[in-house]
């Protein structure tokens, strides 16, 4: 067995990335599309339904990639809770980056519209059902608001990793290719493994 | 565990000060692009909220345009539209609708005669899964040319201040037109006489590519018979529904769908503006309505008209109210959907005649 990696896979880091920055848009999207009256709506929209399936469909790879690699360890001398609150925050982090979109998709046929995305005529995943539509639309929105609430958290977290505790755990999820110091054989053995 | 020798670990006041300047920049530009910082910014919340009566919104109900009547039928396309759009609608053929006949009041239980804009609704699905919504008036142009200036005409028309629908008129010189239209324009006794205006412009794009910018208009086959205001106030609160139910039990009835094509420099983005009567129109097709259903059970009932959903071949164009009706009418469609069981339904007690 290898020693254990320090860093996520180099596609695992451009997924998350590229997702943090879809993500993003997704909710500064969403909260300004339901407050326009304006033109601007329908091109919200029209981005915001794509962007939607395109992040479900990245968060399943993202799913199996993670299964499949696995995550670096948490530094030993991390506090037990610390931990705890990290896995945590990774568990609700892929549920709702793979619930929100199939919300919004419900939400769509339950209120009978037809969903097109991007040109894309997508089968409804639910009966119309008033009520059905009323209820995934306030989850969606209520989803929405504690989605942006753990992005605050994460981001906290990550700067506090990366700035005050120096521990690794910010690196090992880094945008850049290589740990600029990178002396340790263990890190040059994984890169040439990857 | 990480080597890199940058300066050591520990919380300083800088460190934590930037981990919360950033998490709070980030947190306030998201509350921007919500509005929270900008009160005045036009919502469609907002604007829904206005078009309540003064005793509230009715539960259950569309928050305008709240009065209706269910119907089902077929668009008969002759084919000509295939010259403007490659939608398959036009293509020859016959083509289901669902659709709803309603009045431009904010109470499902106002009076018939009261009403000065009546609206028609369609839906028309075709069979390569594409839907065209659309939801028109009868009146022949709209009386505001913005979206803000619709939302300052609510304002003003539900002011207590009896100077406020003035000052609106006065800043408003397009309102003028419709006032007189409203005040002149022969009532009709039924829905089935009644001509419907899209008044906002669409793109349509046939299959060369090639775009023209439309409005369209159902203009009824029946011939319009005219009434005096005092004699639809005595026909009683619902005789349009009852005259349209009793007509369309009796034979379907119809209406010709005209296409008008803009001229070069007609208004698109102004729906207060009507286009001159000689620009080129074409008969598409008919509408032919065959069963009329009450609402509480009717088909229409959760259907949400928004005119933005519109197949390949049609689009929407520089005119702002396409969007602005999709917005407000989603966030209607939303409240009555969580209201639903404040409108029941009839069948389930077997009440339905």
């Amino acid at each position: 067995m290898n020693a254990p990696r320090h860093r996520f896979t180099a596609l695992q880091r451009t997924l998350h990335w590229a997702m943090a920055l879809g993500i993003l848009a997704m909710l500064f999207i969403g909260v300004g599309m339901v407050s326009t009256f304006g033109p601007r709506y329908l091109t919200l929209v029209s981005i915001h339904k794509p962007l939607g399936l395109a992040i479900l469909l990245l968060a399943l790879v993202r799913l199996g990639v993670r299964l499949r690699d696995g995550a670096p360890p948490l530094p030993r001398a991390m506090p037990g809770p610390m931990k705890l609150a990290a896995r945590l925050s990774h568990v609700a982090f892929y549920v709702l980056m793979i619930a929100m979109p199939l919300i919004g998709w419900a939400m769509l046929s339950a209120a009978d519209y037809p969903v097109v995305v991007a040109g894309w005529h997508l089968p409804a995943i639910v009966a119309p059902d008033p009520t059905l539509h009323s209820r995934l639309w306030d989850a969606h929105r209520f989803l929405a608001f504690a989605f942006f609430a753990l992005i605050l958290l994460h981001l906290a977290a990550a700067l506090f990793h990366a700035l005050v505790r120096r521990d690794g755990v910010y690196e090992a999820m880094a945008p850049y290719p290589a740990e600029a110091p990178a002396s340790s054989a263990a890190l040059a053995n994984q890169r040439a493994r990857s | 565990m990480n080597e890199r020798k940058t300066p050591p670990a520990g919380a300083s006041p800088g460190r934590l000060l930037l981990i919360a300047a950033v998490v709070a920049g980030v947190a306030g530009a998201f509350a921007y692009a919500a509005g929270w910082f900008s009160p005045q910014r036009l919502t469609p919340a907002k604007v829904v909220d206005i078009l309540a009566p003064p005793g509230g919104p009715v539960a259950g109900h569309r928050r305008n345009h709240a009065k209706g009547i269910c119907f089902t039928g077929t668009f008969e396309a002759n084919g000509a539209g295939a010259a403007l759009s490659k939608a398959a609608l036009f293509a020859t053929g016959g083509h289901p609708v669902t659709g709803r006949f309603n009045l431009a009041v904010p109470t499902p239980t106002a009076d018939d005669g009261t009403a000065r804009v009546r609206g028609l609704s369609l839906r028309v699905r075709t069979a390569d899964g594409q839907e065209w919504r659309t939801a028109m008036i009868s009146a022949p142009f709209f009386p505001v040319a913005t979206t803000q200036a619709f939302y300052d005409l609510q304002t003003a028309s539900h002011a207590a201040d009896p100077g406020a629908m003035k000052a609106f008129a006065a800043a408003h010189p397009e309102f003028r037109a419709f006032g007189a239209w409203a005040g002149s324009a022969p009532y009709t006794a039924s829905y089935a006489d009644t001509a419907f205006q899209s008044l906002n412009a669409f793109v349509f794009t046939n299959a060369q590519g090639q775009d023209a910018v439309v409005r369209w208009s159902f203009v009824p086959v029946a011939t319009p018979v005219t009434v005096t205001a005092a004699e639809l106030k005595a026909r009683g609160a619902d005789f349009l529904d009852k005259d349209i139910a009793e007509r369309v039990a009796a034979a379907p009835q119809r209406w010709t769908l005209s296409v008008m094509v803009a001229g070069p420099g007609d208004p698109s983005a102004d729906p207060s503006q009507a286009w001159p009567e000689d620009r080129r129109k074409l008969d598409v097709g008919t509408l032919v309505v065959e069963r009329v259903e009450p609402e509480a059970d009717g088909p229409c009932r959760d259907l949400n008209f928004d005119p933005t959903v519109l197949p390949t071949g049609m689009r929407t164009s520089d005119d702002p109210f396409p969007a602005a009706r999709s917005a407000a009418y989603s966030v209607s469609f939303h409240r009555r959907a969580a209201e639903e069981q404040s409108y029941p339904r009839t069948a389930a007690s077997g009440a339905k005649p």
